[in-house]
């Protein structure tokens, strides 16, 4: 069933490719590629909290682009045998950085996808170095990625917590509020995201009157304390900004609403949401809030037609992670088949520097210095519930973030 | 001091979730000496009732609060029948697996079900604003949450003391081979005990569907706590576990509150109590020694 749609949405692309002439070497039968195949291997959560908004979808979302590139190429495609392995590392570094080396050196995988978790996403990235075999990570947020992490074979492909930060941190502090109380959970993540937070805002105009660490994970699920000291705090604080991620998150905003926040005149700031986050918050939940999107599916028809496409394969529409993780794919694949090769070092060449518009990547770039891949991104905003038209369309465009302003310049730190 | 008044207020609105379910706990334990360690799992599916039931087939917040824990009791006294009845003539080890087992294969089936995001359950109208207390303005449902909770726990506090089936239990908690001497039939309320022990926890999870985050991990956290608060107030200990329940939903809101700036120190505090507890009492702060067979 799945592969009927896949393949009768593809066919669509294959008239549009037919029209654009050919390009690529011809390349069917010689020996450029290990095993004569090409093997991506999605590495990611496929139980736990971040199963959602990535996991198992995230497969469904490459094996889309596997299809898609299938279906221009055709007979000329550099080959035709391209398989998917996918493991869950559970958010685990351990069991991340053994997955990873098995699929490097057992499952012949050529390149790896994904990976949420910052910690574990780090541990990956020291695998892919070692073994000189790609990764483009998707799911985590840590800078360091392309920071002092950052190696020649390593990519970070949609997000980090400097563009949310940037994005959400600024615009809020200009448009919403100067005073920022920051809550964030205690541990890499939400430290890192305090840190890009509160230099945003500083460098915005606006100040941070309190920030508080609540204890990860927070066993009692109960954040009032924090809730109730906002408003009382000299002077006020107009935002409350929430790290939370995932359950936590929701907590959170439960307890806001409890406390009635909103009509205190604090309003409310989220660091990292996913739309899979607002479908189950309920968009009433979480009215007015503003926060920074990678991707949103009902943004563009192009993007729209890919959300369909996606929800007929998954029966739910795609957060940016399903996008990023297709996009990454479908970009792999034609930098082999310009190459003709799957060799790590000669792949890495014809990406760095490469420009790259399709549909996660706008105005994209991969940037050479530091393997940053950057892109437009959003500014994003709950609607009413009076709004909300179609199921999970959530969310509204407030702003564009061009590509060059969204992502920080080079870190010094890294050198590949 | 109203900041203070508000913290101590939401810590026993915690305590009350911790209380109901080391109560629970207690029952269990001291009827069964089972640990039953799905006591998570079962405050988990307390919850994802109440939701469920709302989504699936209208049933309003007021309705699942009974159907939801009668239903998860009658559930646990099956569970008892087919599989803890069996073992708990064997190492205490064994149960504790068992329940172990358990909580993975329901938290693993709502899992497949539902999946691991939360699922929405809106604060019932009735419920939705907030009350004068005096000195500050407080989210009705947290007061009624505290309110309901103390209710249940005199009420069981009054079954236990005042009732015919309240003396037999506490005679089989406290000297088990001496009540059957007396022609009890202390079989016959086990399976009734651990279904009540149950379908407290599924009220906790009820209850907790409107302020926390509903998803199949929801117990997971909650139970390592609750663990050290049947610890702390005494194994099996009916009075001790709710004691120690609202104390330590106490001890942890006033931590957050007063010691922000160490935020490691409000993560740990309920086990650093554990630990001074168990130091001083090793039976708990109200249980007693193992009494000699």
């Amino acid at each position: 069933m799945r592969r009927t749609v896949g393949v009768a949405a593809a066919s669509a692309v294959v008239v549009f490719a037919a029209g654009c002439g050919g390009g690529g070497p011809q390349s069917g039968g010689d020996q450029k590629l290990t095993g004569d195949k090409i093997v991506l291997g999605v590495l990611n959560d496929q139980s736990g909290a971040y199963s959602e908004l990535s996991g198992r979808n995230s497969v469904t979302a490459v094996e889309m682009a596997v299809a898609d590139f299938k279906a221009k190429y055709g007979d000329r495609a550099v080959t035709k045998n391209i398989t998917v392995e996918t493991a869950d590392h559970q958010n685990k570094p351990d069991i991340a950085n053994t997955k990873a080396a098995e699929m490097y050196d057992r499952k012949g995988v050529d390149l790896i996808l994904d990976v949420p978790t910052s910690s574990a996403a780090l541990k990956v990235a020291d695998v892919a170095k070692e073994k000189k075999k790609l990764y483009f990570n998707i799911g985590a947020a840590t800078t360091d990625l392309t920071g002092k992490s950052c190696n020649k074979y390593t990519f970070h492909y949609a997000y980090d917590t400097y563009m949310l930060a940037n994005g959400t941190g600024t615009v809020t502090t200009e448009q919403v509020g100067k005073n920022w109380y920051i809550l964030y959970p205690n541990y890499a993540f939400g430290q890192d995201m305090e840190k890009s937070f509160s230099a945003a805002i500083t460098a915005a105009g606006g100040k941070v009157v309190g920030k508080d660490g609540a204890p990860f994970p927070n066993t009692s699920g109960d954040f009032s304390t924090f809730l109730l000291k906002a408003p009382t705090l000299n002077p006020k604080p107009d935002v409350l900004g929430t790290m939370q991620a995932g359950a936590e998150l929701v907590n959170v905003v439960k307890q806001y609403n409890e406390f009635k926040l909103r009509d205190k005149g604090v309003g409310l700031a989220v660091g990292l949401m996913f739309i899979t986050d607002i479908h189950s918050l309920t968009p009433a939940a979480l009215a007015g809030t503003t926060y920074t999107d990678a991707w949103y599916w009902n943004f563009d028809e192009q993007n729209r037609a890919f959300a369909d496409r996606f929800q007929s394969e998954t029966g739910t529409r795609p957060s940016f992670a399903h996008a990023a993780n297709y996009s990454a794919a479908l970009q792999y694949l034609e930098a082999v088949q310009a190459a003709g090769t799957d060799d790590a070092d000669t792949i890495v060449k014809g990406l760095e520097g490469k420009e790259v518009n399709d549909v996660f990547l706008r105005n994209g770039k991969i940037r050479a210095e530091d393997h940053r891949v950057i892109h437009d991104a959003y500014l994003a905003q709950v609607k009413p519930q009076s709004e909300v038209t179609e199921p999970w369309d959530y969310v509204k465009v407030l702003e564009t973030i061009p590509a060059a302003e969204a992502f920080a310049a080079p870190s010094p730190d890294c050198t590949l | 001091m109203t900041g203070f008044l508000q913290n101590t207020f939401n810590g026993l609105v915690s305590g009350a979730f911790y209380a109901l379910l080391a109560l629970g706990l207690a029952v269990i334990f001291g009827m069964l000496r089972v640990v039953n360690f799905a006591h998570g799992a079962f405050y988990m599916l307390g919850a994802f009732g109440a939701y469920v039931l709302l989504t699936e087939a209208g049933v309003p917040f007021w309705a699942a609060l009974v159907i939801v824990p009668v239903g998860l009791g009658l559930l646990g006294m099956a569970l008892e029948r087919a599989f803890i009845h069996r073992l708990t003539r064997l190492d205490p080890l064994y149960n504790f697996l068992l329940t172990f087992g358990l909580t993975l294969i329901l938290q693993d089936l709502v899992k497949l079900r539902y999946g691991v995001q939360s699922s929405p359950y809106a604060t019932p109208s009735a419920l939705g604003g907030s009350v004068n207390l005096g000195l500050f303005d407080f989210p009705t449902y947290r007061v009624f949450i505290l309110g309901f909770a103390v209710l249940v726990c005199v009420a069981v506090w009054w079954l236990l003391s005042h009732t015919r089936l309240g003396m037999v239990v506490r005679a089989a908690t406290e000297r088990p081979e001496l009540t059957r001497a007396f022609g009890i039939n202390v079989g016959r309320w086990v399976t009734p005990v651990f279904g009540f022990g149950i379908g407290l926890a599924g009220l906790a999870g009820v209850l907790a569907a409107p302020m926390r985050a509903v998803n199949p991990l929801m117990g997971a956290d909650l139970i390592i706590v609750v663990f050290a608060v049947v610890v702390i107030g005494g194994l099996g200990s009916i009075f001790g576990s709710v004691a120690a329940g609202f104390g330590i939903g106490l001890v942890q809101a006033w931590g957050e509150a007063y010691l922000s700036d160490f935020p490691i120190v409000s993560q740990t505090v309920v086990f650093v109590v554990m630990a001074v507890v168990l130091l001083w009492r090793p039976a708990g702060l109200f249980g007693r020694e193992e009494a000699p067979a």
